[in-house]
């Protein structure tokens, strides 16, 4: 019997590290990202699919693909 | 994914570096660059002019993303360190001060215009033959030429960190990205 996960793939930014350069924004094929107020990127998880585009993108490698509760 | 116009804002960027190998005196338009984020961070635009109309980050991520020239590896994590890009940006702006100042001792008369271009703040470049003036002031040219190194030594380092790292690894350590961030941390008390 097959066993499914109940987690979801999401795009996570690390906030301390983001220098909001946007290059995810533009990568995200979802428009699950935006830049808040300047200051960091912020991944709407209602809309991210996990395919991970903006990790591919970021400069500064500070996107990454978690697992988190469906 | 639909395209708009400031997309095609690199072009502005390679146009100006083009420019400035026929008449330096265009390199004073680069102050745009340097003014217009720093006056759309503190208007409340946020890094708006980073995300959207940063030419140069455009142009960068044509070379590195669509041709292809980027090793689209992470950056070392020294690069993306708040020491490093601080720091950078301290250097940076003590270095454009400096260049003030040659400016200023051209305009006291203490000094000569000196035609060269300085390539990463060492490499003294002959480029005599972008100054065709003697209808501008020895220090508007001066300023010109010192602008332009600026301008050239920044794109050269993007450049670098462009094929060996992310094709827009430059904005890791941008000093005006960082001093838009640093605005917009102030702004909203996030320091």
């Amino acid at each position: 019997m097959a066993v499914f996960s109940k987690s979801k793939r999401k795009a996570q930014v690390s906030l301390r590290d983001c220098v909001a350069c946007g290059c995810c924004v533009k990568a995200c094929p979802m428009a699950a990202i935006r830049i808040v107020k300047g200051v960091f990127a912020e991944v709407d998880a209602t809309k991210c699919v996990g395919c991970g585009r903006c990790v591919k993108e970021c400069p500064a490698a500070v996107v990454a693909i978690a697992e988190v509760p469906a | 994914m639909k395209k708009n116009w400031y997309d095609n804002l690199w072009i502005v960027s390679l146009i100006y570096l083009l420019l400035g190998f026929f008449n330096i005196l265009f390199a004073w338009a680069g102050l745009f660059c340097f003014f217009i984020p720093l006056v759309v961070s503190v208007a409340g635009g946020g890094k708006i002019y980073c995300n959207r109309y940063c030419g140069r980050g455009q142009l960068f991520a044509l070379f590195g993303g669509r041709f292809g020239l980027s090793r689209k590896k992470n950056p070392p994590k020294f690069l993306k360190s708040r020491w490093f890009r601080y720091g950078f940006l301290i250097f940076f702006f003590t270095m454009f001060f400096l260049m003030l100042w040659n400016t200023w001792l051209v305009f006291a008369g203490a000094r000569e215009l000196r035609q060269v271009v300085k390539l990463l703040w060492t490499f003294k470049l002959p480029w005599h033959w972008a100054y065709h003036a003697a209808s501008v002031k020895p220090w508007v040219a001066q300023f010109a030429f010192g602008f332009y190194s600026v301008m050239l030594t920044s794109t050269v380092l993007g450049f670098i960190t462009m094929l060996l790292f992310k094709p827009r690894s430059w904005c890791v350590y941008c000093p005006i990205g960082t001093m838009t961030q640093l605005i917009c941390k102030a702004k909203c008390g996030k320091m």
